[in-house]
């Protein structure tokens, strides 16, 4: 059966693939603190010797729109391209290819429909900067085939927080029970809080640092029961109101398991919101 | 109320780069063209195959000419939709962070519960 060598969770921030490239006068102050804390998340990465990554992320009504919304939806294509025109405008994000793991996906969707999720799948899917920032950040040699999963933290109504986790939980049974001897990752990013389009946007800060450090603290020590406690979907809205993200952070811990103290946990204070990362090695740290 | 419709307008315009210029160049004249020839088209579908009720209303109608971002967001059109297309536009003319920081202060008066996004 397939390993799971890494779990990994962390904020997408868009804005670093420009930061972290810029030079000169346009290189912001805080780059060089944010790419030294990124290069050591992705040795935590390359320390796993992963050979397939599946990624969870959100898309931000790039291919996925109203007019026939998915709640969980897995991608199972040979290939996804990856970035769209207005984040290459607004973000400066390159334009990308990644190789698919057509065989986990379809794994994942018979079994993941048998636990009792209706998985949406799409056979072309042109994935968005929720899972082509954490390969920038974690594997820019894009290298590795990947089975992509996106969540709606976008368009109301959404799925409950609770739900987020099940998935999470499921998605590591399915991936421990791929037959095979494959190392796999799995990946997800999401929000601290954040605001976007409202008046708590782009602040010194995210928009509720209070919140921030107890997401970091319940992410840090698996802290599932107390943070299901607080977290609602009404509770979401009040640090910011894209803060509903932070559900995908709340399925990666159920990727890890209830009380997984992560290996690995670091943050970094920016404008607009917290960066933050997490890894965890369910079968040891890497020598 | 067509909050599904204003989403609507704001997700073709912003993925467009030509509908994206056509706006920020005549706002009245893209929303008019757009609501007459765009608004009921099925986006997953040839073009033979229209809606036939979708309709602005006056106030969202409005809204979308004057650039309204303010008011975009008091009808429950999706936050980060009109953020994005509003930073394509308007960013180029202002400093660095200048116009997203300008458009949170124009909203300073508005505090949580913020109007439901839900279409």
């Amino acid at each position: 059966m397939a390993t799971v060598a890494a779990v990994i969770a962390s904020t997408h921030h868009p804005f670093y693939y420009r930061a972290s490239t810029a030079t000169g006068d346009d290189r912001p102050p805080f780059a060089d603190a944010w790419v030294a804390k990124i290069e050591a998340f992705r040795e935590t990465l390359t320390k796993a010797r992963p050979d397939v990554l599946v990624m969870v992320g959100s898309d931000h009504f790039h291919q996925l729109w109203l007019d026939n919304m998915p709640q969980f939806l897995v991608g199972k294509a040979p290939f996804f391209d990856g970035n769209f025109y207005n984040e290459e405008r607004e973000f400066g994000l390159p334009r990308m290819t990644l190789p698919g793991e057509e065989q986990l996906a379809a794994h994942i969707l018979r079994n993941g429909l048998d636990a009792g999720f209706d998985l949406a799948f799409s056979n072309e899917l042109r994935i968005d900067h929720s899972i082509t920032c954490p390969i920038i950040t974690l594997r820019p040699q894009a290298d590795l085939p990947i089975v992509p999963i996106y969540t709606n933290i976008f368009a109301p109504p959404l799925p409950r927080p609770r739900r987020f986790v099940e998935l999470g939980r499921t998605i590591r049974r399915l991936v421990e029970s791929w037959p095979g001897d494959q190392r796999v990752a799995i990946i997800g990013t999401g929000h601290l809080s954040l605001e976007l389009g409202g008046p708590r946007q782009f602040g010194e800060h995210g928009p509720d640092p209070v919140f921030d450090r107890k997401a970091i603290d319940w992410i840090a020590s698996g802290d599932l029961d107390g943070c299901l406690a607080e977290v609602t979907l009404d509770s979401l809205h009040l640090p910011g109101n894209a803060t509903h993200g932070f559900m995908d952070f709340l399925l990666m811990m159920g990727v890890a398991g209830a009380g997984a103290k992560a290996d690995h946990v670091d943050s970094l204070d920016l404008f607009h919101t917290r960066e933050a990362y997490f890894t965890w090695y369910p079968n040891g740290v890497p020598a | 109320m067509s909050k599904y419709l204003l989403d609507k307008f704001l997700f073709t315009v912003d993925r467009d780069p030509e509908l994206v210029e056509r706006y920020r160049a005549d706002a009245a004249g893209t929303v008019t063209w757009w609501e007459q020839e765009y608004a009921n088209k099925l986006l997953n579908c040839t073009s033979d195959e229209r809606s036939t009720w979708l309709a602005f209303t006056d106030e969202e109608r409005r809204a979308l000419r004057e650039y309204d971002h303010v008011a975009l967001f008091e009808l429950g059109a999706h936050p980060f939709l009109t953020l994005t297309l509003f930073i394509a536009m308007f960013e180029r003319d202002h400093g660095p962070l200048e116009y997203q920081k300008a458009y949170g202060r124009a909203m300073a008066h508005l505090h949580p519960p913020y109007p439901d996004i839900a279409t």
